[in-house]
């Protein structure tokens, strides 16, 4: 959880990510962020996220961002 | 043909009962775009606009792209403005226009009230009740030239200030032609339109329109962070054409979304504003056969300028061409010395060039230039800034840019600007805005007591979200050259590493 936190403050500074819960419909990530923030989670956990796992669902908390990438990774094992 | 005004006229009538353009909320048929330019532009003059600047601030949907018609059927030209452009780019834009009008709807009436706004505030639902006095908006059309202004697209200045290109008709009829000529467009042609409406982008899918009677479906904001849903979007509709930004189109194919669904009726795509990468090119046309095509073009010359249709694939690491000038605009290179070569500063001649910088003369003359190949007459040129070379096969490529300009997230942004804005805020003592091409990466290095999330705050307020810098550091001073300037290559480095 720490090593996503670290992604997601290096992105936004100002955002208390272990509070936010709707990083996507506050407008705190914005378009093309998304392509950015994937692409480092992508290398940091070694995953690849499904496109259909890409919903404002999964990506409006650090907390339910970091429970698609636990499953990602059990899959994975 | 004077103003396009007669193309959306001709359609009107040719195809009255097809969709011109549709958003979440309405479809708009030619004919009620020709209805709603006629009520709305009677209602302007009726409040006594004349040749002047109609500033326009309202939701991205179909009813404000009809609404850039009725000002030019009042003999006027719209100033489009979006409350995303965020507040200091809005604020100076209203102080260098000074409009007297501005048709708003209720956010954006709102939002021009609190920056104190000393105009006349129109309410868009009011002009199009208006009934049409067709014999008043004759008199007008016979009276507008095809050199009249057409609208101000403001652009990034390296001050902070931003630049308000002056676009015209004939440039605009020129550039109708040549996109859709390009395109190759038809009446059954879909396009999705992505670039907001306060750009010079949003032209392609509109003058299209008008042009041939395709139609142009506004896709939502909101669409651009779920690939899937953006791309079942686009199936939905049947869209056959795209012009959109690089970053648009890296989303769908970088986050592995064809794996889960692919446009089925695209026909066209086209790409503009940022180099693609090969690869990110490859895997669309792995997955998705149409044409492809990289448009590249300066604000300043209304539209795009210059169009390379993909005949070949491309390696990581080659150069996808930006090609050949449209037909009736010459682009030529000159070197340091202002002779032609084969590497050098791209320059632009013709029709499609616009009037220059709206008040701002001295911004002007550095870039709108006589023509230093012709010594016989006066010629006016367009100096892009940016660096250019020809190729083996005769191809124009583009290599960069010749100042601190840079292009992120499909915007065209002066690093001064971000500068500018970061001193803006209480806490900063120097700024220097940095960006890493390879990934496409803006930054801030900055010294002053002010924490980074709380800059990061401030920001927000003030500028446009495509201005906020991804990555900032504060630093106890910055790097300086050895003539005393903020070394923005060392500053680069203490960001990126």
């Amino acid at each position: 959880m720490e090593q996503l936190l670290e992604i997601l403050r290096e992105l936004h500074p100002e955002t208390d990510f272990e509070k936010e819960t709707a990083l996507v419909d506050h407008g705190i990530l914005v378009s093309f962020d998304i392509v950015m923030l994937i692409t480092r989670i992508e290398e940091e956990f070694d995953v690849v996220i499904p496109a259909k796992d890409i919903t404002p669902a999964h990506f409006n908390s650090a907390k339910s961002l970091y429970a698609l990438i636990a499953s990602l990774e059990e899959q994975d094992d | 043909m004077k103003t396009m005004l007669t193309a959306l006229y001709e359609q009107a009538n040719l195809r009255p009962n097809a969709q011109a353009f549709c958003d979440t909320n309405e479809t708009l048929t030619f004919s009620d775009v020709e209805r709603i330019a006629e009520s709305a532009g009677t209602a302007l003059l009726r409040r006594g606009a004349r040749r002047e600047a109609i500033l326009i601030l309202h939701e991205r949907c179909a009813r404000e792209i009809a609404l850039f018609f009725a000002v030019w059927k009042a003999g006027c030209f719209y100033v489009p403005v979006d409350a995303e452009m965020g507040e200091n780019r809005i604020r100076s834009i209203l102080d260098r226009v000074k409009p007297r009008f501005a048709i708003a709807d209720a956010g954006g009436r709102a939002l021009l009230e609190k920056y104190g706004f000393s105009g006349e505030l129109l309410d868009p639902d009011a002009l199009t009740a208006q009934a049409p006095d067709m014999q008043a908006l004759d008199a007008i059309e016979a009276q507008t030239l095809d050199t009249d202004p057409t609208y101000l697209v403001f652009t990034s200045g390296s001050t902070g200030a931003p630049k308000g290109v002056v676009g015209c008709h004939r440039a605009v009829v020129d550039y109708a032609n040549q996109i859709s000529k390009t395109l190759r467009v038809d009446s059954t042609d879909v396009f999705a339109m992505q670039a907001p409406l306060y750009v010079d982008a949003c032209l392609k899918e509109i003058l299209c329109a008008l042009m041939c009677g395709s139609s142009a479906v506004l896709v939502p904001k909101k669409l651009f962070m779920t690939p899937v849903p953006l791309v079942q979007f686009l199936n939905e509709h049947r869209v056959t054409a795209l012009c959109w930004v690089v970053p648009a189109l890296t989303l769908i194919s970088a986050l592995h979304t064809f794996d889960e669904v692919v446009p089925q009726y695209l026909r066209t795509v086209a790409f503009g504003s940022e180099v693609f990468a090969p690869k990110q090119l490859r895997i669309w046309q792995q997955h998705v056969p149409a044409r492809y095509i990289n448009l590249y073009g300066p604000t300043e010359c209304t539209g795009m300028s210059c169009f390379y249709e993909v005949d070949r694939t491309f390696a990581d690491g080659e150069r996808i061409p930006i090609g050949r000038a449209f037909d009736n605009t010459e682009i030529f290179l000159l070197d340091e010395n202002d002779r032609r070569a084969d590497e050098g500063e791209i320059c632009i001649r013709g029709t499609a060039l616009c009037h220059g910088y709206y008040r701002d003369p001295e911004r002007t003359a550095k870039v709108f230039v006589p023509n230093p190949l012709n010594p016989d007459y006066p010629e006016t040129i367009y100096r892009t800034g940016d660096l250019g070379r020809r190729n083996a096969r005769g191809e124009l490529e583009f290599l960069g840019r010749k100042d601190d300009q840079i292009k992120h997230m499909g915007h065209r942004i002066e690093l001064g600007e971000l500068e500018a804005a970061a001193k803006t805020v209480e806490g900063v003592d120097a700024a220097c805005a940095v960006f890493e091409r390879e990934r496409s990466i803006l930054g801030l290095v900055y010294t002053g007591s002010i924490e980074r999330a709380a800059l990061l705050t401030a920001l927000r307020a003030k500028v446009p979200e495509y201005l906020l810098p991804k990555m900032s550091r504060r630093v106890d001073a910055l790097p300086l050259t050895q003539n005393g300037k903020t070394d923005r290559k060392a500053a680069t480095a203490l960001l990126f590493g």
